[in-house]
């Protein structure tokens, strides 16, 4: 086993491996990051709902849902819903649970957003007899959504990185990679380290674009 | 929209919360009834409770490191020289950019091997990563306060002679915590959920006593149920305090 600080040869060695896992990672957050946007806005409109028996358990299951570890619903979707014949795939689970987590985070985003829009723009709708449906899609949503892209962006690289907790659930993602790579050679330092600075890579210049574009809907 | 002052409107938000723990304690029994388990019901929970008591020493011990980085942190970001600045920059900036799982687990499996040769507990390993993690994001919390201060402030303490430690203690930190409060409660509430990782680590909080109980006794339904309820009630009254404080924000600003 080599002496030095920084074992090079050996990094270079696991890099392909390595990315492998990156490569699970992002499809994860991808997909996962999809599911939050749409479960987020339903959730949003269905707090929304003028019947209180949708919007307040809606409420009640986004609070709930919010005020939980992300690892202790993982552990729900891997290990409890199996008993009850949902038996899925651990990357699937994975992918369904973190959307659904970080669902309730982007569902105040859209009502944040929603309730930004001004009266005048509902009651200009209601007076041309628009009908509920083209209300949203043709008056709100559009207007809504934009300006809200830098905080669903910020989430996205908050999943990116949170990701890393469905290791826990044995799906093969960069963590877990780096873990067993790490765990057959005896040698962390490199694989750890490496793993972390693949996902800087990537988050950090995306969290620099979500800024640029926080000052571009700021300065409007 | 409904009246925020409406007494009704108030009470029906925490009935639905009721409904669904008490759904989640119908569940468990249900769950006891369909597979009776061979030892009294009631021996799980000491068990968790034990769990508990980690949880809440590492998330007081964790908010407490995570407090004094994030003050010193964002005050060092916000002024001071050019190097310092620098380095709590890229100290922040690599914390918030990688995942906080990975940094315990560099913290727990690199310290300890060579070249570092530091051996750290489960325990402090915990708190050192979610200190300095939480720490982090709330660096940028402080610094963004003091950026929001009005120059004309510190302009008017200069001009009345105000030593430093005064202009700070009088006018910087009285009008930087209407705006830190409520996103540190927030953050209090991201370190109190981040506290389950620690269960990957071999530190016996209540998420690895439930992993535990899992192996043992196989009761997987009722304690992992039991344990989204005691994380629940752990976090949802902080939840309440964060709301409240926002509101008072709101009457301040």
């Amino acid at each position: 086993m080599s002496e030095q600080f920084f074992d090079w040869e050996y990094a270079i060695g696991f890099m392909p491996t390595l990315l492998e896992g990156l490569w699970v990672t992002i499809q994860v957050t991808v997909v996962a990051f999809i599911l939050a946007a749409i479960l987020g806005l339903l959730m949003a409109l269905g707090r929304r709902s003028d019947n209180p028996w949708i919007a307040q358990p809606i409420g009640a299951i986004v609070e709930f849902i919010r005020s939980t570890p992300l690892l202790v619903q993982l552990f729900i979707f891997f290990y409890v819903l199996p008993r009850y014949g949902l038996r899925m795939p651990a990357f699937i689970v994975g992918t369904i649970a973190l959307g659904l987590h970080y669902g309730t985070y982007t569902s105040e985003i859209y009502r944040a957003g929603i309730d930004a829009i001004d009266r005048g723009q509902w009651e200009a709708a209601r007076a041309l007899n628009f009908s509920p449906v083209r209300t949203w899609v043709g008056i709100v949503l559009p207007q809504a959504i934009p300006p809200m892209i830098p905080a669903l962006g910020n989430y996205l690289v908050a999943m990116f990185k949170e990701s890393a907790q469905l290791s826990a659930i044995t799906v093969v993602e960069l963590t877990l990679t780096a873990r067993t790579i790490g765990t057959q050679s005896f040698r962390f330092l490199e694989p750890f380290t490496m793993a972390g600075v693949l996902y800087f890579l990537i988050s950090y210049p995306s969290s620099l674009v979500v800024q640029r574009l926080e000052k571009r809907y700021a300065g409007k | 929209m409904p009246n925020e002052d409406n007494l009704f409107v108030k009470i029906r938000n925490y009935i639905f919360l009721v409904i669904g723990l008490l759904a989640i304690g119908i569940a468990i029994g249900v769950e006891l009834m369909i597979n009776p388990p061979e030892s009294p019901p009631f021996d799980l929970l000491p068990i968790l409770l034990r769990g508990l008591a980690v949880t809440i020493e590492l998330t007081l011990l964790g908010a407490a490191l995570a407090l004094v980085v994030a003050i010193v942190a964002g005050v060092a970001r916000a002024s001071g020289n050019i190097i310092v600045r620098t380095i709590v920059g890229f100290y922040v900036e690599v914390f918030r950019g990688t995942s906080i799982l990975v940094q315990l687990f560099w913290i727990f499996f690199v310290l300890p091997l060579p070249p570092f040769n530091l051996s750290l507990t489960p325990l402090q390993a915990g708190v050192l990563a979610l200190g300095l993690n939480v720490g982090a994001y709330g660096a940028e919390v402080v610094r963004g306060a003091i950026g929001a201060i009005p120059r004309g402030q510190i302009e008017a303490s200069i001009a009345l002679n105000m030593p430093p430690g005064m202009m700070m203690r009088r006018v910087i930190i009285p009008q930087a915590m209407v705006r830190i409060l409520p996103p540190f409660g927030n953050l209090l509430i991201e370190l109190l959920k981040a506290t389950s990782l620690v269960s990957l680590i071999t530190l016996s909080d209540v998420t690895f006593q439930g992993l535990a109980l899992r192996q043992s006794v196989g009761r997987t339904t009722e304690v992992f149920l039991l344990i989204l309820v005691i994380y629940f009630l752990l976090a949802y009254p902080l939840t309440l305090g964060v709301r409240w404080l926002e509101r008072q924000r709101q009457w301040a600003t």
